[in-house]
């Protein structure tokens, strides 16, 4: 359990204000000047050795990733938040922008630092209309006071901060669908390579990261690596924003140790399952990319990238989604697969084909239309879909359904048996 | 060079390749959809996905460059169940209606589905339905076929440069859509036909004649602009039913002109089929050959060889011409000419740098910098003019222009109209020759329009100096290029079919004196851009050529001739560059090749010209000029000493007479197809 | 999703011109890009055009901005079909959104969805006859701790109940503002017992 010291995002639910006054008193933007003076190579081996994850949901070690930009610049540089937070079950961006912004500010200006990126942009998501208010008064608040800008924190270093709105499409998430729809395209992904640290946003190096992450970076270069890595467990380091949804009583967003058990997790900030533990069905624990894991393996796991990956699913983005045993599970993984394919870019072809054939199959599947034989067809459809698109969409839509066919084929199975004894009892 | 295994063979590739270009090179074939080797890369179909050791996921080999030690494998059983799964979802919602389609048979889907699917279908969902798009006459759209490769859409990005094609929506109901719903624009649509690897787009014009095994296919040339695109024509039951593109580096790469594809019907239309004669009351009626050449013979044998002229008309074979030189040669006539109405073209094979594109249509790439004058390359040689492109596209090379002209698919800067501008470029003070000076391979391309000025000799005569001074002309380089819009002009200069004596009458002179009755017999041809006002009545006209267009209108005499589908037969292109077409269905009725018809009348008036066939024809003509007789042979200039500096400018501005690029010669005057075509373009 | 395209000719509007408030906005936009980058205002601009629009993108908006970004046309109609939030038909004032994604959907969405089809008497992809809203499903918001949520116009109301839901609708059409955000009183995703809709 995190201790109270420990806690990086002390207004997490806004009671305190956003504002650039309540920030520095919460000790944002306190001598970030002498941050700054410290330089680049400073701020990526602090990162590194703090053993921060990426927190958008790949988990990719931050410091290494920031360390891939060229060393010589020859183009310009950009440092580009990915603040398209549409994962479901995903709500802690949101929280970070409307009620820390300047947390994030103040990191992003460090990242500019530490890739030698004189420009930033925030590509928040479309709908998130008042986030983006807030963000921009605070960013203007950063302005004015000289943190960003010519000089910023009077360092000699100049740094730029775009807000850029989406407009409504969840593959912009996708790094590189991200920087095509900044460059004022549809967001469809890039093939890779080139990676983004070589030819990014126009064609210039750039760095993607997620808000969390680079939200935490002030705090931990202020507190130290050790600090940071002294939380959680080897690997799985640091404080985490988890998102609790669904079947819980006390949904909510909190701040916790990476690695907390999710069974205190949900006991201790969620409330408790709805109808108590025994009531649980199965939870997806780290946003609807994750397949899902039973009640039984959530009675011990640990809630960080390494133990979940172990389990066969992830941490993802920590967007946990609780299903008690009242749960259509068939139907709540079926509105997962609609999601997907309406999210597909359409672009690549078994992405595009294959996510309206397995939502159409899972939509059969509700009612129990269908034979045994069709559910080996369906994880082949999603065996097909995976590992085969330009992205990873085709997996995240691949994944949950089938982990349900992993873990639920029996509840699959007695639907289409129901089904058939239905059909025979109206016949009768 | 970058070694790597491939199916555990060693293979070495260039630095830059990508892992599809390695695994065929050792001869592992990889399916594709999305990817075009001219186009940029996409990555889309899947299809192309190898296995790459160290790599978990199957890679686009299309997409992925090669490198050092990389380990692929494109026979394994998860690379055969990949092609499997992406071949099932191209299939899924594709209508498998190729009974009724007419790209059955040359299929890319139809093919790869027989060797890389499963060959049975596990959907039993409803299939996706789309709606048809209005490209315009050309194209005719299936839509519910595509599998959204995205090529037509590249293609029109980047090699037509027309900005009118998009794919619209997103996931499984993503279309291809165009912008403009009167039709496509640009002159090159035709080619997305080509590049749809389904039945998604089809030739409209074509749609439902025939199956591809049941073509006749004859590799051939097209003669309807300057530049002999290589062709493909296809015909059945003796009629061309279609033209597709052939690749040749050195011209069209491997795409065409719609007017090159689609203007065939024209051949149908309006054709002379029998020789006819004018009667008594001034109407043309049909005739026997005998007749036709009875009435001719009567009037040569009338006049002296000064009241005779002939005139060569710019679609016209070298055979043709060659013979017609003879025969006006055994009559001693020296009024000959090839060269358009008020062109001023030099003549003397001292010159040919003046009417050749010496850079060559390849060469255009080489080029960093171009002035253009007096021309418009869009609509008199559009495959040129996609080269243009291709090296802006590429390098964003500065274009400019004098004389203004339309808009094309690479910025132009227009420097203005004036002819004292040349002047300015040659003293060194004008503002582009800031561009100029950091130029080391400048192209000046000069178009008809500068010889119909009378000062068009000063304005070569600048322009060589210019070039000089500017590194245009070296060993490697020769950077100023004639652009000639018609199809055999090139062969009337290099045979000298042209006034060779100061006594000799030009175009012009022929014409006038034609009006005037002095000229009382003239051969015309092929030539149908005569525009006789008044003809005179001691003055007889022969007309010979396949169309009933304008040149035939007032003739006293029509031998029906062949068009170039109809003959083997040379043509030299506006590089100089000598190509044979062939025949791929007989002249129409008792039209004959033309060649024969002139060797005929040659012995029907005792001048029997040394030739019995085209072998002995063609031997004739390799005494001109051996290269004549070569297939891609490249005439070539022996200097650079075009025009002359010294003569002085007019005021007058030089302009540009807009080619009509659809109806720019009688065949493709006859056709409807390009007849729509303008509408479809008036309509935008 | 349904296949999105313009709305029909008789819907759109013969021209389109930005008012003057808004072509000094787009010289702002424009300037937050690199100087050769204007591309990069297109989504912002479409934006500007729909709220400009009764919050609908007409073609002839698309044609404007293509114009002022240099941007060839069928490249503003691929990113205006793409994007979910640019409505190419109009719509009523009220834009109800009702996230329906698994997370939403858990916490009894469809029992909103229920509640909005009641009240408006009108389906999804539907607007009421006095034009005042228009019924739409939507993916994921992400507030999925809030859940379920709607979206109306640019507001989030959030933590919804059945009858909150219909005290919202009924607010609309009286012209009054309701409190947005968590309909349960409580600030922002702090964990508090959330009765389910």
């Amino acid at each position: 359990m995190i201790a109270k010291q420990d806690i990086i995002f002390n207004d997490i639910h806004g009671h305190l204000g956003s504002s650039l006054k309540f920030s520095e008193k919460r000790g944002d933007w306190d001598n970030t000047k002498n941050l700054i003076s410290k330089g680049s190579d400073w701020i990526i081996e602090q990162v590194k050795a703090s053993e921060l994850r990426g927190r958008g949901g790949a988990g990719f070690p931050t410091g290494l990733k920031w360390s891939f930009m060229p060393k010589n610049k020859t183009k310009p540089h950009y440092i580009v938040v990915n603040a398209d937070e549409s994962e479901p079950g995903t709500c802690k961006d949101r929280e970070i922008m409307r009620n820390e912004p300047h947390k994030l500010i103040e990191g992003i200006l460090l990242a500019g630092v530490a890739m030698k990126a004189n420009h930033g942009f925030i590509y928040i998501r479309g709908e998130f209309v008042d986030e983006a208010k807030i963000l921009n008064k605070a960013i203007n608040e950063a302005y004015d006071k000289g943190y960003i800008g010519k000089n910023a924190c009077k360092s000699g270093f100049d740094f730029e901060l775009t807000l850029h709105r989406g407009a409504g499409a969840y593959i912009c998430g996708e790094e590189t669908a991200l920087l095509e729809s900044l460059e004022g395209k549809k967001g469809q992904p890039r093939l890779k390579p080139p990676f983004p640290a070589n030819a990014g946003l126009y064609g210039c190096p750039t760095t993607v990261s997620n808000v969390e992450t680079v939200a935490v970076v002030p705090t931990i270069l202020r507190r130290g690596a050790e600090w940071f890595s002294g939380i959680g467990n080897k690997n799985n380091t640091g404080t985490k924003l988890f998102c609790l949804s669904g079947h819980i009583n006390k949904p909510c967003v909190v701040e916790e140790e990476m690695g907390i058990p999710l069974k205190e997790l949900l006991e201790k900030y969620g409330g408790g399952v709805k109808g108590g533990w025994a009531n649980l069905m199965a939870v997806i624990p780290g946003g609807s990319s994750t397949p899902l894991i039973p009640s039984k393996v959530c009675n011990n796991v640990l809630m960080d990238f390494d133990s979940l990956k172990n389990e066969g699913t992830g941490l993802g983005t920590a967007g946990v989604i609780v299903m008690d045993k009242s749960t259509d599970i068939i139907k709540a993984i079926w509105r997962l697969s609609k999601f997907y394919k309406h999210e597909s870019c359409g672009q690549c072809t078994p992405c595009r084909e294959g996510t309206g054939w397995v939502m159409r199959s899972m939509e059969k599947l509700i009612y129990g239309h269908a034979e045994n034989h069709d559910i080996d067809i369906l994880k082949n459809v999603c065996d097909q879909i995976e590992g085969h698109t330009i992205c990873a969409l085709g997996d995240a839509a691949a994944w949950p359904v089938q982990g349900l066919i992993k873990h639920f084929r029996y509840v699959l199975e007695d639907r289409i048996k129901d089904y058939k004894n239905n059909v025979l009892k109206v016949a009768e | 060079m970058i070694k790597l295994l491939v199916d555990g063979q060693e293979v070495e590739v260039e630095e830059g390749s990508t892992l599809m270009q390695a695994c065929e090179k050792n001869g592992a074939e990889i399916p594709r959809f999305c990817f075009h080797d001219r186009l940029s890369i996409a990555g889309n179909c899947r299809m192309c996905l190898v296995e790459l050791e160290g790599s978990p996921k199957p890679v686009a080999s299309c997409a992925m460059p090669a490198s050092e030690g990389m380990k692929i494998i494109t026979k394994s059983s998860s690379v055969k169940k990949a092609r499997e799964g992406v071949m099932e979802f191209l299939l899924i919602n594709h209508p498998l209606d190729c009974p009724i389609c007419d790209q059955g048979g040359e299929c890319d889907l139809q093919d790869q589905a027989l060797y890389y699917g499963r060959g049975m279908s596990r959907f039993e969902e409803d299939k996706r339905a789309v709606d048809n798009k209005p490209f315009g006459p050309l194209i005719k759209t299936t839509m519910t076929r595509c599998i959204h490769c995205t090529r037509c859409v590249r293609f029109m990005d980047e090699v037509a440069g027309v900005h009118e094609l998009g794919a619209v929506g997103r996931g499984e109901d993503m279309e291809i859509f165009s912008s403009s719903p009167s039709g496509l624009g640009g002159e090159l649509n035709g080619n997305i036909i080509d590049l749809c690897p389904v039945g998604a787009l089809t030739s409209a014009p074509y749609a439902f004649k025939a199956r591809p095994w049941e073509l006749d296919k004859v590799n051939s040339i097209d003669v309807l602009d300057g530049l002999g695109s290589a062709i493909q024509i296809g015909s059945k039951d003796g009629e061309v039913l279609r033209v597709l593109p052939r690749l040749n580096e050195d011209i069209n790469e491997e795409w065409i002109s719609d007017k090159t594809r689609f203007a065939i019907d024209g051949l149908k239309n309006q054709r002379l089929d029998v020789p006819y004669i004018r009667n008594s009351s001034g109407n043309l009626q049909k005739c026997s050959w005998e007749q036709a050449f009875q009435l001719m013979a009567n009037r040569v044998s009338k006049i002296n060889s000064s009241e005779i002229a002939g005139l060569a008309g710019n679609q016209m074979c070298l055979e043709s011409m060659v013979s017609l030189l003879d025969l006006m040669k055994s009559l001693n006539v020296d009024n000959l000419d090839c060269r358009p109405r008020n062109s001023n073209m030099p003549i003397s094979h001292n010159n040919k740098a003046s009417w050749l594109f010496n850079p060559t249509i390849r060469g255009i790439e080489e080029s960093d910098l171009i002035l253009m004058i007096g021309t418009e390359p869009r609509y008199e040689a559009a495959m040129l003019d996609a080269r243009i492109r291709k090296v802006w596209l590429k390098n964003k090379i500065f274009i400019a222009r004098i004389g203004g002209g339309a808009k094309s698919t690479y910025p132009i800067n227009e420097i203005g109209n004036d002819p004292s501008i040349i002047d300015s470029i040659y003293r060194g003070d004008h503002s582009f020759n800031k561009k100029l000076i950091k130029s080391s391979k400048p192209l000046f391309i000069i178009g008809q329009n500068i010889f119909t000025r009378s000062d068009s000799i000063g304005i070569l005569g600048r322009i060589r100096e210019i070039a000089k001074k500017h590194n245009a002309f070296n060993d490697k380089w020769n950077g100023v290029g004639i652009l000639q819009n018609t199809a055999n002009i090139v062969a009337g200069l290099e045979i000298g079919f042209v006034p060779k004596l100061k006594t000799s009458l030009n175009t012009n002179k022929i014409l006038n004196n034609f009006e005037n009755g002095k000229i009382k017999f003239l051969w015309s041809l092929g030539r149908d851009d005569l525009d006789i006002n008044n003809k005179n009545a001691d003055s007889f006209l022969v007309y010979q050529g396949h169309h009933g267009d304008k040149g035939a209108e007032l003739a006293d005499v029509i031998l029906p001739g062949s068009a170039y589908t109809e003959k083997n037969a040379t043509y030299i292109n506006t590089e100089g560059r000598v190509q044979n077409a062939y025949a791929a269905v007989s002249p129409p009725g008792s039209a004959k090749e033309d060649w024969k018809i002139i060797r005929a009348f040659s012995s029907y008036i005792d001048k029997t010209l040394p030739y019995n066939n085209l072998e002995e024809l063609r031997n004739r003509i390799s005494e001109i000029n051996n290269g004549l007789t070569t297939e891609n042979f490249l005439i070539k200039a022996e200097n650079n000493d075009i025009g002359d500096p010294k003569t002085s400018l007019l005021k007058e501005e030089i302009t540009n007479e807009k080619l009509n690029f659809f109806m720019s010669c009688n065949i493709s005057r006859a056709s409807e197809t390009m007849a729509k075509c303008i509408i479809t373009q008036q309509g935008k | 999703m349904s296949l999105r395209m313009p709305a029909p000719k008789e819907v759109q509007p013969k021209s389109f011109k930005f008012n003057k408030a808004n072509l000094d906005k787009i010289n702002f936009i424009i300037s937050k890009y690199p100087s050769d980058r204007q591309a990069s205002a297109l989504l912002p601009l479409l934006d500007l055009a729909q709220r400009q629009n009764n919050n609908w993108l007409p073609l002839e908006a698309m044609n404007e901005v293509a114009k002022i970004l240099s941007i060839p046309m069928i490249k503003v109609l691929e990113v205006a079909t793409f994007y979910s939030m640019f409505n190419l038909a109009p719509v009523g004032k009220y834009l109800v959104q009702i996230c329906g994604t698994t997370p939403c959907w858990l916490r009894g969405s469809d029992k909103i969805t229920e509640a909005c089809k009641k009240k408006l008497g009108i389906n999804y992809g539907e607007t009421t006859q006095d034009n005042q809203f228009t019924l739409m499903e939507v993916e994921c918001l992400g507030a999925c701790s809030n859940a379920p949520m709607v979206q109306i116009n640019d507001t989030y109301y959030e933590d919804l109940t059945e009858k909150s839901m219909t005290g919202i609708l009924n607010d609309l059409a009286k012209g009054k503002k309701p409190r947005k955000g968590p309909q349960s009183g409580r600030k922002g995703s702090e964990p508090q017992i959330i009765k389910e809709a």
